[in-house]
This record gives structure tokens, C-alpha cells and sequence, in this order.
């Protein structure tokens, strides 16, 4: 599974960062930021439901997750 | 639990996060979405603001993409009502005469907007789903002025919009300023000024008095005597809950449906509710409450999929209060409470042109409640935070907020 903030539609609503504080990080004034565990775009094994539920919880649908195709 | 079934009532917001959300929850069994209307789930909050605008296409609305729907497994009934609950057979009866058989039923079906009180012969308009702005949109591209009645969240988000599309418009309002049921005169007064900057008539503390005339002919005429025409009205006083179709259900229904601390009706333990039709028992407060906002949607699905699939670990389900409106280049959030603090301290500025600052609130023994920020999310989130471990000082505080406003606002290094 992949990840990106789109950073022209984060509005700082902080529910990304708060729910998955390792997956998301925040910047100076409140804008949502990749980690260094997501920093290259991947999301690492086994994170995919937090990665999902951080997305479900964007209320400006910020949070881009890719989803593998399906086998 | 994989032979059950789920059957979520309602394809917005609060129904379909539910329905994620019981799969994050590990719920094996067969996940029904039903919803009334025949588009794909799609999200309010752009109606008033993008999608109005016509910045925005419908695609950007959308709650699902086809991978999200596949990766959750969800059966779509879609453009089909529920139209009766059984709660005794533990069956939805839909319109088309068919019927769900369900262990567990979330119960979503949100709100519609409160219709009009008066009544012209056309050019009326509400905002509550797509064919609302649709119609709204129909009418205002041949032009004329606009009366927006309500001051609240969706008439101010509107009138902000229509006037950005170049409408002349008057905002009518009874109370003394805008979104004055969840913030104060301290914000609601920039806001108003922000409104009458961008060239809207506001007239706050005025009430309607009636409607007459069709669309493109319109006479409002107000409690003060005046008489506005326009072409088109927008009528923005609230919401009322979607539960007509449970009256027959025997569960109590009462301004949305009555829950428990845990989200499930009192009269059934199998029948749940989120979101804007949901009267649950926050065991913070005296009475049911029900919120209208879009995260307590989002985060109540979360708290009642849990209890679903865990029936050995129900958690009551107390959220912190959060909302956010954008008008014109405000972008606004509001955590806790802020109307009804006791106090509060203003940092930065909301009266200048971009606003930028914070509104901190604490009550009477000196406790942070809330937080409103405009065009600054820190302040937001660190409040949140603070709210949510409980017992923040507000004077320590107000303090750290200065600072980092002294920060981020201070002129960079040559
Ligand atoms: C124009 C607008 C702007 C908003 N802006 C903001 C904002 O900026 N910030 C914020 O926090 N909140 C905002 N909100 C509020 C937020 O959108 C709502 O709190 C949220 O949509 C509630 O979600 P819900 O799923 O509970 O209900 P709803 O969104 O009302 O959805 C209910 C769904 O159930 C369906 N339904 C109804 N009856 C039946 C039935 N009998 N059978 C089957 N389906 C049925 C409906 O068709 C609808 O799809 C806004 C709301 C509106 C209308
Ligand atoms: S939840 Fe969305 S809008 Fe909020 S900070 Fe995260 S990405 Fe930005």
C-alpha cells in the first residue's frame, strides 16, 4: 500500500497525525507531514489499517492511499 | 462472526465509515449498505462550499473509491429507502417491497434540512444533498439577487460562496451574529465584518416574516419593515433529523434515536445509531445529546463498529466536540466548547485581512474548554490535545499559544 498527503488540500484538521502519530506528522503551523516511516510513499507491513483509518478520518480527503490491486 | 450480517441504514458519511470501519474491526460477515439516494456516497460539507461554487466536480465528492468498496467488502443498495424497521423478525423492509435480514443494523440515515416555513410559489431553496444544490445552482445561474435566511454554519458557508460568484446578497439572521450558536461575538463579530468587507448586506438581530412571489421575483419581508426582492432565497435554519421511518418500530424515537452511552437504541441491543440521527447518552452530560458535525459522524461509526464486533468490551462513546467552516479565505475550526466559556483571550488578530489567530476559552476554575482558530490549525490541535488529557491550565495555556504565534508570525531572518 502506498501514501501522500496532498498538501493543496490538508487543511490542519490534525485527525491524520492524532490517530496515527507515527504514520503522519505535523509542521510548524499544523499541516500534516509523511514520517520517517512513510517518508518514501510505502506503507509499512501491517500498518495498512491505520494507514485506512487515517485516511476515513480526513475530512478533506488529504490522505491518498493506494491500495495494491487486488489479487 | 462471519455468517452475520450487518445492515447499515444510510450511505453518507456516518453509514459508510461504519462500514469501514466494522472491517477494521475484523468483521467477517456480509456488510449491506442502503442508502435513499441513487448517486454514490458522496460527502455535504463541499455542497455549500466547492460543489455550490462549481469549483468542484461531483467525483471530488465521492466517500468511496471502487478499490475502498472492494477492500471493504461492501454490498451497495443504493437508491432504495428503508422504509420500515422490524425489529422483532430483525429485518429492514426496503421501498421496492424487499426485505434484509440482519443481526446488527446501524442506523445512519442523518438529517434533512428544515424546510421552509414560508412558502413562495418557487425559487426556495434548502442545502442538505445534491439535488438541493443542483436546484439551488439552477436557479442562481440566471442571476439576481440573493436572501439568505440563517447565519449559521450553511446559510453563512453559502452566502459566502454566492457572493464569491458574484451575487449581490443579504444574509437575515434573528440572532446578533453569525454561527452564534457555536462561537461568541468575539469571532461572529470579525466574521460579520469579513462578510460585509466581501460586500454582503448582513441583518443580524432581524428575523422573516414571510416569502411571496416565484423564482426570479421574490419579495422576503422582515421583522424590521424592510422588504427585500430577490431572485433567488436560500433557507438555512437547521436540520431535523431522519428517524419518520422508525415511527412504527417501537424504538424510541425522540428528536433522532435514542441511545444508550454506547450508541445502541435503549429498546433493542441489536439496533444502532450515528452520526445526525443519533441521541446517545454522552456520560459527560445531564440529557441525550445529538451533533450535527462531520467528525462525530466519522468517529461515532468507529465507536459503535467496535462495539458491534466486541460485544465483551463496549466503550461509551464520549467524543470532544469539533467543527470547521470555511468562508471566503476563513478557515475555521472549533474544538470544544467555545460559546460558553467563561472567559477567553484572543491570540493574533481575526480583524485583519488574512485573519490569522486563535480564540482560547476556560471556564470559571481556570480550565481550558475550547479552542476557535482561524487560518492556523496549531492552536487547534494542541488545544485538542490538551482537552483530551484533561485539566489543561488555561493561563499556561494562552501563554504557550502566544508563543508559538510570536513564532510563526514573526518576520523571517533576513
Ligand atoms: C451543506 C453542508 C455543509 C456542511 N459542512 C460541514 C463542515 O464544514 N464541517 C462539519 O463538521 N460538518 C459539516 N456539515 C455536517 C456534516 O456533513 C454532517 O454532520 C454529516 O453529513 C452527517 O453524516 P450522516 O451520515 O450522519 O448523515 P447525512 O449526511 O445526512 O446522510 C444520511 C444519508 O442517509 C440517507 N437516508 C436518509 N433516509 C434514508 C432511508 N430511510 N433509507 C435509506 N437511506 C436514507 C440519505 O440519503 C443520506 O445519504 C455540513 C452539512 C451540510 C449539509
Ligand atoms: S486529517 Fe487531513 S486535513 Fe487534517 S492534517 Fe491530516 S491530511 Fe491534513
Amino acid at each position: 500500500m502506498k501514501v501522500q498527503i496532498d498538501s493543496k488540500l490538508c487543511q490542519g484538521h490534525g485527525r491524520c497525525y492524532d490517530l496515527a502519530p507515527d504514520l503522519f506528522g505535523e509542521d510548524d503551523e499544523g499541516y500534516a507531514t509523511l514520517t520517517a516511516l512513510t517518508a518514501d510513499g510505502n506503507v509499512p507491513e501491517g500498518r495498512e489499517g491505520d494507514t485506512r483509518l487515517a485516511a476515513a478520518n480526513c475530512p478533506e480527503s488529504a490522505v491518498l492511499v493506494f491500495e495494491e490491486a487486488l489479487k | 462472526m462471519s455468517s452475520q450480517t450487518v445492515v447499515v441504514v444510510g450511505s453518507s458519511v456516518g453509514g459508510v465509515r461504519a462500514a469501514q470501519a466494522l472491517r477494521r474491526e475484523g468483521f467477517a460477515g456480509r456488510i449491506v449498505l442502503v442508502g435513499e439516494e441513487s448517486a454514490e456516497p458522496y460527502d455535504k460539507p463541499p455542497l455549500s462550499k466547492q460543489y455550490l461554487a462549481g469549483e468542484w466536480a461531483l467525483d471530488r465528492l465521492a466517500l468511496l473509491t471502487p478499490e475502498a468498496t472492494a477492500a471493504a467488502d461492501l454490498e451497495l443498495r443504493l437508491g432504495v429507502a428503508a422504509v420500515r424497521l422490524d425489529v422483532a423478525a430483525s429485518q429492514v423492509v426496503l421501498a421496492d417491497g424487499t426485505t434484509l435480514d440482519y443481526d446488527h443494523v446501524v442506523i445512519a440515515t442523518g438529517a434533512t434540512a428544515r424546510p421552509s416555513p414560508w412558502h413562495a410559489g418557487s425559487g426556495v431553496h434548502v442545502i442538505r444533498t445534491l439535488a438541493d444544490v443542483d436546484g439551488l445552482r439552477a436557479d442562481l445561474a440566471a442571476g439576481g439577487p440573493v436572501v439568505v435566511v440563517g447565519g449559521g454554519v450553511i446559510g453563512a458557508e453559502a452566502a459566502a460562496t454566492i457572493r464569491t460568484l458574484g451575487h449581490e446578497v443579504v444574509m437575515v439572521d434573528p440572532l446578533a451574529t453569525p454561527l452564534a450558536r457555536l462561537v461568541g461575538p468575539e469571532v461572529g463579530r470579525p466574521l460579520e465584518e469579513l462578510h460585509r468587507r466581501r460586500g454582503v448586506d448582513t441583518r443580524f438581530g432581524v428575523g422573516v416574516e414571510g416569502i411571496d412571489g416565484s423564482a426570479g421575483n421574490l419579495t422576503v419581508r422582515l421583522t424590521d419593515g424592510a422588504v427585500l426582492s430577490a431572485a433567488t432565497v436560500l433557507v438555512g435554519i437547521g436540520a431535523v433529523p431522519n428517524d419518520a421511518w422508525l415511527a412504527d418500530s417501537g424504538l424510541l424515537i425522540d428528536n433522532g434515536v435514542v441511545c444508550d452511552r454506547y450508541c445502541r437504541a435503549v429498546d433493542s441491543d441489536r439496533v444502532w445509531a450515528v452520526g445526525d440521527v443519533a441521541r446517545w447518552q454522552d456520560p459527560r452530560y445531564p440529557a441525550e445529546v445529538r451533533v450535527e458535525h462531520w467528525t462525530n459522524a466519522v468517529e461515532q461509526g468507529a465507536a459503535v463498529a467496535h462495539n458491534i464486533v466486541h460485544a465483551d468490551d463496549l466503550q461509551p462513546y464520549s467524543p470532544l466536540e469539533y467543527v470547521w467552516s470555511d468562508q471566503y479565505d476563513w478557515k475555521l475550526q472549533i474544538v470544544g466548547h467555545a460559546a460558553r466559556g467563561g472567559r477567553f483571550e484572543v491570540v493574533g488578530d481575526l480583524s485583519v485581512d488574512p485573519a490569522k489567530g486563535a480564540v482560547l476559552y476556560s471556564d470559571d476554575d481556570g480550565l481550558l474548554t475550547g479552542v476557535v482558530a482561524v487560518n492556523w490549525p496549531k492552536p487547534l490541535v494542541t488545544g485538542r490535545r490538551a482537552l483530551n488529557a484533561g485539566a489543561a491550565d488555561f493561563e499556561e495555556f494562552v501563554a504557550q499559544m502566544r508563543a508559538l504565534f510570536a513564532k510563526v508570525s514573526a518576520p523571517a531572518a533576513p
